[in-house]
């Protein structure tokens, strides 16, 4: 039998995961955008999970904006992204630095 | 069910959104050479929201569809000065962008959007709402800071700009997950209602705790600020004036709709002292590192960290008279964070960005009053009285003190004591340093923006001195 607990310790698991991606992550910054995309469907994962047990289909709705917005910002970020690497000619997150103190 | 009235609620907005899309279209079909059009149609939108804002007066907390957005006396302030801070910007940038080769059409189109995400985000009647308004100023903004396209710092601004403030926006977004999950609703009215007899009270604590570090972001409160000092000094000027006027109110509106769902209560202690000791931190870190600041910018950055820990402190209180303080204190900032970045516009030209404090120097000579314009803003963020910025703090360091937070209260004067040495810096170095040699500095821009910027400056010193009305304003909003 599938519980609550079971989607909700998913949704934890797939965020710590997008955290981690973003936290330890030193190499490019594809790998940031990726993460942060998981950082959002474990949202959602969590959302659908409570609504579909709770009875309340408001929380699906909610979902459905955020897969509208979360293409609307990986397209934003993969343009900074193009700009970023058109003017450094690297995507490399250890050499992005040139701002510090 | 739709009606008109919901509607006409909603007018102001309807208004923007129409009338950007126009601009837009307009920009398109029009040439390189009369871009002033697409300047003052911009200014024009922006002054007509602002006058159907003012002349939708409610009676208090009118709602629209459903629940879903509000228009109550504090969205109504919150926009209007929000209005008034991207009319301040249009004036003051296009002297810089120009010079700069930055002046298209997108600029004012992405602002516009921004204060529309704004404007939403201070009505949200639902968590819903909220999401959808801070993506819409978050998402324009990082447009906005990446807009000097073939500048390296730009774009590393820009990128760094993003990744944090997507992982803000998926940490507030998680936050909410669970906080619908404890109390089954998306509502922040009917939030409010249930949030006490929640039979899943530690996921509801969870759920705070993922929203407080989301809003923590977008205030800029340390430990969460690592991304404004380098979006200040990357982006172009123009934009960071935009991040440190209009943004701080909406984050300020944000971080009021959130919060106030949830209290009173076992919650309302836990998250008042969360926010005091996001605001402890953001005054010690702020003031303190800002000290070692060459770069005017950055200074000026860390000085927002610091502000934002004064602005906590209102929060804190928790009681209409604190949230009023706390949105007395945002209007303040914005306007004077207006006066300091304009006046570093006003003192940039192509090729030259007035950035470093040295570029400051002997400015009382080549010019007394960019000087004198300067020192308001300086003595104001300072908050020396009789400027507006001192009322400010005043009332802020009452709410705190109300709040039965005395430690906080001295914390906050001690840091300001601190923060007086690097705003008076800057007034040294203009008015008894020599200038450098070799180094010709003297104040661009045209005669629009040169009148408005005086007009803001003095407004401070106007509304230090007859602050009133305005925080009677304030006052009336949290009352009903």
């Amino acid at each position: 039998m599938i519980t609550l607990s079971h989607f909700i310790v998913l949704g934890a698991v797939l965020f710590c995961i997008a955290v981690a991606g973003i936290f330890i992550n030193r190499k490019n910054v594809i790998v940031l955008l990726m993460s942060i995309e998981l950082m959002l469907l474990a949202v959602n994962i969590n959302f659908v999970a409570f609504s579909r047990f709770s009875g309340d289909v408001a929380g699906q709705v909610f979902v459905f904006f955020i897969l509208t917005v979360a293409a609307a910002e990986t397209a934003i970020g993969l343009a900074i992204l193009t700009l970023l690497f058109r003017n450094r000619s690297t995507i490399n997150i250890a050499e992005i630095d040139s701002m510090k103190g | 069910m739709l009606s008109w009235n919901d509607i006409l609620i909603l007018l102001p907005e309807i208004y923007l959104v129409a009338a950007v899309c126009v601009l837009l279209l307009m920009d398109v079909f029009i040439r390189e050479e009369q871009r002033n059009a697409t300047h003052w149609l911009a200014i024009a939108i922006t002054a007509i929201t602002g006058f159907l804002v003012v002349t939708g007066q409610p009676p208090q907390g009118l709602s629209a569809f459903g629940g879903m957005f509000v228009r109550d006396r504090v969205s109504e302030i919150l926009s209007l000065f929000a209005l008034i801070s991207v009319l301040l910007v249009f004036v003051f940038s296009r002297p810089y962008l120009k010079d700069r080769k930055l002046w298209h059409g997108e600029f004012y189109v992405l602002t516009l959007f921004a204060v529309l995400g704004v404007m939403f985000l201070v009505s949200a009647g639902s968590l819903i709402t909220i999401y959808l308004g801070l993506e819409l100023l978050t998402l324009s903004s990082y447009a906005l800071v990446a807009f000097n396209r073939d500048s390296r710092m730009s774009s590393e601004a820009a990128i760094k700009y993003f990744v944090l403030g997507a992982l803000a926006s998926g940490s507030l977004l998680y936050g909410m997950s669970m906080v619908y999950g404890a109390t089954g609703t998306l509502d922040l009215a009917h939030l409010h209602a249930t949030v006490a007899q929640t039979d899943m009270p530690n996921l509801l604590r969870f759920g705070l705790i993922f929203m407080i570090v989301g809003i923590a972001f977008k205030l800029g409160a340390a430990p969460f600020h690592m991304w404004l000092p380098d979006v200040y000094q990357g982006a172009p000027t123009a934009t960071v004036t935009f991040v440190a006027s209009a943004s701080k109110l909406a984050a300020f509106g944000m971080a009021y709709r959130l919060l106030s769902a949830f209290g009173p209560g076992d919650l309302l202690h836990q998250w008042q002292l969360m926010l005091a000791i996001l605001a402890v931190l953001s005054l010690v870190i702020g003031n303190l590192v800002a000290i070692v600041q060459t770069n005017i910018k950055r200074l000026l950055a860390y000085s927002t960290i610091a502000h934002m820990g004064y602005l906590l402190l209102g929060l804190v209180n928790a009681s209409p008279s604190g949230y009023a303080a706390a949105m007395f204190y945002a209007i303040s900032y914005a306007l004077m964070s207006t006066v300091a970045f304009g006046v570093i516009m006003a003192m940039s030209r192509a090729g030259f960005e007035c950035e470093e404090i040295d570029d400051f120097k002997g400015l009382n000579e080549r010019s007394r009053w960019m000087a004198f314009l300067m020192m308001l803003a300086m003595f104001s963020l300072a908050g020396v009285p009789p400027l507006f910025g001192f009322f400010a703090k005043l009332l802020i360091l009452k709410a705190a003190v109300d709040a039965g937070m005395m430690w906080l209260a001295i914390v906050a004067i001690v840091a300001a004591i601190v923060g007086l040495y690097y705003y008076l810096r800057v007034v040294k170095v203009m008015y008894f340093d020599k200038p450098v040699e070799g180094v010709e500095i003297k104040p661009q821009g045209d005669l629009p923006m040169r009148w408005m910027l005086s007009l803001n400056a003095l407004a401070l010193l106007a509304l230090g001195l007859y602050w009133g009305p305005l925080f009677t304003w304030c006052q009336q909003a949290f009352a009903g």
